[in-house]
């Protein structure tokens, strides 16, 4: 009886709203003139959004591959638009992912934003429900609308909370994915004048000739590629980061990015399948490319938010080599990697925001020897290296693993290329580590440094656990995609040109 | 008798906007200089009443006055509402301004009303002569409008230029009309298009098509007409420039459907080839200059060329599907211009003209209020959901692709992204710089209430855009039926 009424509420629904109107609630009663009650009002909305999304983990049905938690009401009958919402076992943690990191961010930005604070919080708060909203949504406009929506907020967060280049890195940011996602909704209308829908269901149907398919691919990855990003359209994010408040950056990197791999899963893929084989070698391709060559480019960054963003990219380039590679090793790998690179890349740019609020710089060489004023944000600090690194233990192995012992199936040297991320990745984060933390005290700044407060102690050993916990146990993640990866395999190898007729 | 009290009934509102503009030209006569809101509401209340006798006239049949000189359909019908609703919020947002600037005198309002009439004529002609005649109408109130402020050098020379060259394309218009008029023997558009199916084509109708459009695409500021928008649109006092560029596109869009569409059809395919190279070329040149513009209310010009080259795109599909989508986009349009020049009119005070994009600088910090309904006009205007232009945007490109307009689509899409950036721009004032100037706002209460809730509305129609569309789709199913 319980149960029956759990499942009957829009749990969707309030995890995509919920945020967006204790995003305005905070607007509206914090003010820039009461910063304490607007703080506490942000935190009680970010965790009521994450409390919400709760359910959405211990009433998933893992032997069900399709969408759950449905919900269907008309919305512009004149196009046939429908508010169509629902997840399945690839957008489900990743739900689950983006309301916990709000938490985080909110946190995060507690006494250090000074400016603005309401429209701060807010920001996050409505960003939230809207990058949820992306997850979430099964019509392909209530889609789009979503994705481009979430451009308005990053782009104040960025321009508003920013460094000093901010005005540059957020046009810039804005308008290189505002390009891909036009071409995106140019996709679409192609598709709803086959269809007459803008129903997913619909186009996963749809019989395509290759040439059709090859264009939407196109668009769709102009679209995802730039989000991702993958090499050669990523010069965005490596600006965005460095010039992003640390709240911003950990939302770009933990969620932003993941909303074009999840789409290449959601759109991209299923819509033109027989394309995405055509491609997968480029795609394999342009995956190493980011992994290897991106990872040297890290190698030689001397900021270190540029390093951790370019460590992004290659990372990225993980996810979108599992999901060419069309086995559900590769392909569950992929999305492990992703969750993981949530946590990772969450907890490494708060920890180069912890040095950030303390010395205001970024550059490696103002630091050194770090760990002698504060070994306990240290110890943190080189968990989370380890972690980015790849190290067994870590959710970063799990991931990264799979994808590999995949590769090794597939194709050797694919196999070999990304296993040199194991070597890279540990290079450049640990050379980053080694000259921040260890050596002796070089600057005063350094020598005035005071450990973690209770606050910043508090995020970093959540996510911490997080970190080892899901490397030690990732059980609950795979399972709970396991059912959606066989049908979209199984969806993938079924071809969607026309039988012609001899 | 009957026939004639029935053609008078169907020109009631028509008859209650002239009648009262008449009034208050007379009254303003009478009246002290400090009892002058009086003619404020008397104007208001005007159309208040035309909306009121809009709505209680309606049917959902075809009427016709006069010998089918004069049309009442469910399409004029609706935009007669639109201009109503239009006018009122200028007339709202301009009051103050007025008052400032020692204009605020009845003549204006009059002035309004006759040029609102003009309008109603315009949308409601169903003969080529009524449809001119509204068309004079309005641009001698129009010019004379631009030219109110006579102690202001610019604004003469704006008001000259103005009419100048609109005088030039009316004359385009009645060229491309008495060649019509010779190849078929008749004023009135349906005995136009019936002629015209039943003729082969001829040289001297093509060219008549052409003056036609030509006449047309002036009025609406299409390149390669477009040259008289920037100047005019800077030069003329704010209010002015919110009268040229809002309410007038939606008679303008009546003409082009009275015309091109009821009396023009079998001519499509020609008239679709000319609409879609002013199209392209109107989003090419209109967003490029924009770009580089100092002065706000130029880079709404430009903006406002692009945005004609979007309307555009869904003429030239030159169906029901296209005509509506570009219905849509003009009334969308119409109220986003109006909100943005209100935020201007909003910024200025006596002896300050929010004209320049840097006048915006740190709004954010002034008036964090005003500052976010700037921002959802400046993203309604570049497209970018959830606000209702992306709808517009979105509705015209379907058509046009339905059409079979295939790279002119990605053309549109790439430019789109070029006008964002001109937009962002403004945001990027707004909200990253520091303000320069630190006066408070003086506006009226009913002017910053009236506003939030129209800037709102964009979003609010953005979210729930079937509200709207479905007006469109509606009006324009039943009148080209």
């Amino acid at each position: 009886m319980m149960q029956a009424d759990l499942t009957s509420i829009s749990w969707l629904s309030l995890a995509v709203w919920l945020p967006v109107l204790s995003g305005v609630l905070v607007l509206l009663l914090g003010g820039d003139h009461n910063d304490t009650l607007t703080r506490w009002l942000a935190l009680a909305g970010s965790l009521v959004s994450f409390l919400v999304t709760l359910p959405l983990y211990t009433l998933f049905d893992v032997q069900d591959g399709f969408f759950q938690f449905e919900e269907l009401l008309p919305w512009v009958p004149a196009f046939n638009m429908h508010y169509h919402l629902g997840v399945d076992g690839f957008s489900m943690p990743l739900v689950l992912l983006t309301s916990f990191t709000t938490v985080i961010v909110v946190l995060a930005g507690w006494e250090v934003i000074t400016k603005h604070i309401a429209q701060y919080m807010a920001a996050f708060l409505i960003m939230s429900g809207i990058m949820i909203g992306v997850f979430t949504a099964l019509d392909a406009i209530l889609y789009y609308v979503f994705w481009e929506a979430m451009l308005i907020p990053m782009f104040l967060v960025i321009g508003i909370w920013g460094g000093p280049n901010r005005v540059y890195a957020t046009i810039k940011f804005f308008l290189y994915t505002l390009l891909g996602s036009l071409l995106m909704l140019v996709a679409f209308i192609y598709l709803y004048h086959q269809t007459g829908s803008f129903e997913l269901a619909d186009y996963y149907l749809l019989p395509l000739s290759m040439q059709a398919q090859i264009y939407i691919f196109i668009a769709f990855f102009m679209a995802f590629a730039v989000k991702i990003p993958m090499w050669p359209v990523h010069t965005w994010l490596p600006d965005a980061h460095v010039e992003a408040p640390t709240g911003g950056s950990v939302v770009l990197a933990a969620i932003a990015l993941k909303l074009g791999g999840y789409s290449f899963l959601r759109f991209a893929m299923p819509i033109a399948p027989d394309a995405a084989h055509y491609f997968s070698t480029a795609m394999v391709v342009l995956s190493l490319i980011a992994v290897v060559y991106i990872a040297l480019v890290a190698l030689v960054q001397k900021d270190m938010k540029k390093l951790i963003a370019y460590s992004s990219i290659s990372h990225m380039g993980f996810v979108t080599l599992g999901f060419f590679m069309f086995s559900q090793l590769a392909l569950e790998g992929a999305v492990v990697q992703m969750i993981s690179h949530g946590f990772i890349s969450s907890a490494m740019f708060l920890s180069v925001g912890v040095l950030y609020d303390r010395v205001h710089s970024r550059e490696i060489s103002a630091y050194g020897g770090v760990v002698t004023k504060m070994p306990v944000f240290a110890a943190f600090a080189v968990l989370f290296a380890m972690a980015n690194s790849g190290l067994p233990g870590t959710s970063g192995f799990v991931g990264e693993f799979m994808v590999i012992l995949a590769a090794v199936k597939f194709n050797f040297w694919v196999a070999f290329f990304a296993a040199t991320t194991l070597i890279f990745g540990a290079a450049y984060t640990l050379w980053m580590t080694k000259r921040v933390f260890f050596g002796n005290v070089t600057t005063h700044h350094v020598a005035e440094l005071s450990d973690l407060n209770k606050r910043e102690f508090l995020i970093l050993g959540i996510l911490a656990l997080l970190v080892i916990g899901f490397g030690v146990y990732p059980q609950p993640l795979t399972e709970v995609m396991q059912a959606t990866s066989t049908e979209f395999l199984k969806h993938m190898a079924i071809s969607k040109l026309p039988v012609t007729g001899y | 008798m009957d026939n004639m009290q029935f053609d008078l009934l169907a020109l009631l509102p028509e008859l209650v906007v002239m009648g009262m503009a008449m009034f208050i030209l007379l009254l303003d006569l009478f009246i002290l200089p400090q009892n002058r809101f009086m003619i404020y509401g008397l104007s208001q209340f005007t159309l208040f009443a035309a909306a009121f006798f809009t709505f209680k006239t309606h049917t959902p049949a075809v009427g016709f006055a006069f010998s089918h000189m004069f049309i009442d359909d469910t399409l004029s019908d609706i935009i007669k509402l639109m201009m109503y609703l239009g006018t009122s919020l200028i007339l709202v947002y301009t009051r103050k301004y007025l008052q400032d600037r020692n204009l605020y005198r009845g003549e204006f309002y009059a002035m309004v009303l006759f040029g609102l009439l003009g309008m109603m004529i315009m949308v409601s002609g169903h003969n080529l002569l009524t449809i001119y005649i509204g068309l004079e109408l309005l641009s001698l109130c129009l010019y004379s409008l631009v030219a109110f402020d006579r102690d202001n050098p610019k604004a003469s020379e704006a008001a000259m230029k103005y009419f100048v060259l609109g005088a030039l394309a009316s004359g385009m218009l009645l060229y491309g009309m008495s060649m019509l008029y010779g190849m078929t023997g008749s004023l009135d558009v349906s005995d136009i298009a019936n002629s015209i199916a039943q003729q082969p084509k001829s040289p001297v109708l093509i060219l008549g098509l052409v003056f036609l459009v030509a006449g047309l695409a002036f009025k609406f500021g299409a390149v390669p007409f477009q040259m008289w928008v920037p100047d005019v649109y800077q030069g003329s006092p704010t209010p002015m420039t919110l009268l040229i560029g809002s309410v007038p596109k939606l008679a303008a869009y009546a003409m082009t459907v009275r015309l091109l569409v009821q009396g023009l059809h079998p001519l499509a395919m020609d008239w679709q080839d000319m609409l879609m190279l002013m199209a392209v070329l109107s989003i090419i040149i209109g967003n490029f200059s924009a770009i580089v513009q100092t002065n706000l209310k130029r880079m709404l010009a430009y903006s406002t060329i692009s945005h004609v080259g979007f309307i555009m795109f869904g003429m030239m599909s030159a169906n029901a599907n296209g005509f509506a989508s570009s219905f849509f986009y003009i009334s969308t349009y119409v109220l986003m211009s109006i909100a943005g020049f209100g935020i201007i009119l909003l910024l200025s005070r006596q002896g300050f003209e929010a004209e320049e994009i840097n006048d915006l600088k740190g709004l954010n910090q002034r008036h964090p209020w005003f500052a976010f309904l700037m921002l959802i006009i400046m993203f309604s205007m570049a497209g970018i959901p959830p606000t209702v232009g992306f709808y517009a945007k979105f509705t015209v490109l379907q058509a046009a692709w339905q059409a079979g307009f295939t790279w002119q689509v990605v053309l549109a899409v790439l430019m789109a992204t070029i006008g964002a950036f001109y937009y962002l721009n403004i945001v990027r004032k707004m909200y990253f710089d520091a303000p320069e100037d630190h006066t408070p706002l003086t506006a009226p209460v009913d002017m910053r209430f009236i506003l939030s809730v129209h800037s709102l509305a964009l979003l609010g129609l953005g979210l729930f855009p079937e509200v709207l569309l479905g007006v469109c789709g509606h009006s324009l199913l039943i009148s080209l039926q």
